[in-house]
């Protein structure tokens, strides 16, 4: 029995616990925060029942987790945590040490909006502020992906052309609270995928000593951050390599991004995590009314897919580019300016919609999804570039519309003659 | 596809009932979603859960607007929030309630909901089998019997194997538990 794959229904949170108990970690420094509180509290409950011999250590804050995740992997240790939203923020200074260490180890974030107004539920705020922190970002449509990435995460970050820390992130409460219905796989085969932790460099090697966190300035702190860039170049290669040996396991394909429908699609919409789900139901419906229309997930943030991403949208006439968390560039969010830019040098001339949703939890529905794609047509037959470049919100509650006439609103200045 | 709203105050279980409710459908082959949406995270306070019950996979990740059934855990909410908002007509709503099925139908009907509306009093039949207010397992039976999604006995068979495993370390709870889920199925008005 032990050795099947089991049906299973289990909530993005317990799943993604599963998956680290299974992996069986050396080290799991963990403070708790809303959504992703349960992460620790199933994971303390395995250790208690001696399911794992993981030295789980109950610290005083994030920035505590993560510096201790940080102590372990520099000692030799396969470590993690999990945080949300504030608990993120906290722990800036050291994502960017994990990184700069170059130090494998693993964050399951569970995504939620950051303050304020205070707010726990889902929007990418957190994941997206630390984008540029030198961490692997992979998401996840709904649990099963979840549990699938978590399960990959320590291959790829381990991997010796790799060596950078990865974030496992999912949406809050929409993933993480809900039980659907997944798979997991036998606990021998994800200890066996995963494979025991041998790192060639680390502190308690008694055998070899070595410097961590050294201090560099003009002469060589560049080529310590070109050196870095390298292994987020690499980081495509081994996560395609890592999927395609899980998908000998699991039987599921996982790529940079997922492809849905867009064979013969002229608008796509392009969108990460939980949404994508209720925009391929859309999508489906509107494809039975005969409107050729598609959509892209993006799975790997960073390194960010820009040539693969530019290449699958090659053939549309229009995409809505949707961001869960506002850049206040002024220019829109990070998925629309990345994959403009990436649009950009692949001499793509599709016409871009940069579309802000579900900030901290606002729900889209399906039938949001259905009228921003009627919009999208809309603006992209004026083909007027002014509606291209500005970035618009999705189902506000604006005074000026109280019956919602209108799916999303154009952001400009308030001295702006532009309509 | 159902589609299923929960009602009920921070404290009482109507998320858990809900996650419960996605177990039982699980269990019987379903495809299953079962998660809450919570406002302010106190005892007390107003919250909603939710269940996606299908023969086929589920991707949607939204609220549900137009569900099929409501189920009213605290009747109090009834005056505060709109719980027939977009409930089908051909749907029904279930209201935990001790008054008289005329009174609390008249309520529903002043709300402007002409559906099929049916009370069950999980206080008395919770008290009476566990000793304690529990209104998960009432609620439980009476949304099974008003939706006829999955047969009566094997309800009940997969509901004692569930609490058989939930409560192995207090197995003294599983027969009043069994007995609130019977005596519900026959008390539903």
């Amino acid at each position: 029995m032990e050795e099947n794959k089991r049906r299973v229904q289990l909530s993005g949170n317990e799943a993604v616990a599963t998956a680290l108990r299974q992996i069986n970690p050396d080290v799991f420094p963990a403070f708790p925060i809303t959504p992703s509180t349960e992460i620790p509290q199933y994971f303390s409950n395995y250790v208690a029942n001696g399911l794992v011999d993981t030295e789980f250590i109950p610290v005083e804050s994030e920035h505590s987790s993560m510096s201790a995740a940080i102590g372990a992997s520099a000692a030799g240790a396969r470590s993690l945590t999990a945080t949300s939203s504030c608990g993120l923020a906290l722990m800036w200074e050291e994502l960017h040490v994990a990184a700069s260490n170059r130090l494998p180890l693993a964050l399951a974030l569970v995504c939620r909006a950051l303050s304020g107004p205070i707010n726990i539920n889902c929007d990418h705020s957190d994941s997206m502020g630390a984008r540029d922190c030198g961490w692997i970002q992979i998401y996840a449509e709904d649990n099963q992906e979840a549990y699938d990435n978590m399960v990959q995460a320590f291959r790829i970050s381990e991997h010796a052309d790799v060596r950078l820390p990865i974030m496992i992130c999912q949406d809050g409460f929409i993933t993480s609270h809900a039980v659907m219905d997944m798979e997991l796989l036998p606990d021998k085969a994800v200890k066996d995928f995963v494979g025991e932790y041998e790192p060639e460099r680390y502190l308690l090697n008694e055998n070899g000593t070595m410097a961590l966190g050294p201090y560099a300035i003009t002469d060589y702190y560049m080529e310590a951050r070109r050196a870095q860039a390298q292994g987020i170049l690499n980081a495509k290669k081994v996560i395609l390599d890592v999927a395609r040996d899980f998908e000998k396991i699991s039987g599921r394909k996982y790529g940079l991004f997922e492809e849905y429908r867009m064979e013969d699609a002229e608008f796509a919409m392009v969108l990460i995590g939980s949404a994508a789900g209720t925009a391929k139901d859309a999508v489906d419906k509107m494809r039975e009314s005969g409107k050729k229309v598609g959509l892209i997930k993006i799975r790997v943030f960073r390194p960010f897919p820009a040539e693969e991403l530019a290449a699958a949208l090659s053939k549309v006439r229009g995409i809505a580019i949707m961001d869960r968390s506002e850049s206040f560039s002024g220019n829109g969010g990070p998925i629309g300016g990345e994959l403009t830019q990436a649009l950009y040098h692949a001499r793509c001339k599709a016409f871009t919609v940069n579309y802000m949703y579900g900030l901290g939890g606002r729900d889209l529905q399906v039938i949001h999804v259905e009228e921003i794609f009627e919009e999208l047509m809309a603006l992209a037959a004026t083909d007027d570039p002014k509606n291209s470049v500005s970035y618009r919100y999705v189902g506000l509650r604006d005074v000026a519309d109280p019956d919602h006439k209108q799916i999303s609103y154009l952001c400009k200045p308030e001295n702006s003659e532009q309509a | 596809m159902i589609e299923i709203r929960w009602h009920g105050r921070g404290g009482q279980g109507a998320k858990t009932a809900a996650l419960l409710l996605a177990e039982v459908a699980f269990k019987i082959g379903k495809n299953a979603q079962g998660f809450p949406e919570y406002g302010p995270e106190r005892m007390g306070a107003p919250i909603t859960a939710y269940d996606r019950i299908s023969d086929t996979p589920i991707r949607v990740h939204s609220n549900i607007y137009d569900p099929d059934y409501v189920v009213v855990v605290d009747e109090s909410l009834i005056d505060s929030i709109d719980v027939t908002a977009g409930l089908k007509e051909d749907g029904a709503i279930i209201v935990n309630s001790p008054r008289d099925k005329a009174e609390v139908e008249a309520q529903i009907r002043a709300k402007g909901y002409n559906g099929r509306v049916y009370t069950i009093d999980a206080r008395h039949i919770s008290i009476h089998t566990l000793g304690r207010y529990f209104p998960n397992s009432p609620m439980l039976a009476a949304v099974v019997k008003v939706s006829g999604f999955i047969d009566e006995n094997v309800f009940l068979e997969n509901m004692e194997a569930s609490y058989k495993h939930k409560f192995a370390k207090k197995p003294e709870v599983i027969a009043g538990n069994m007995e609130a889920l019977r005596m519900a199925l026959r008390e539903l008005k």
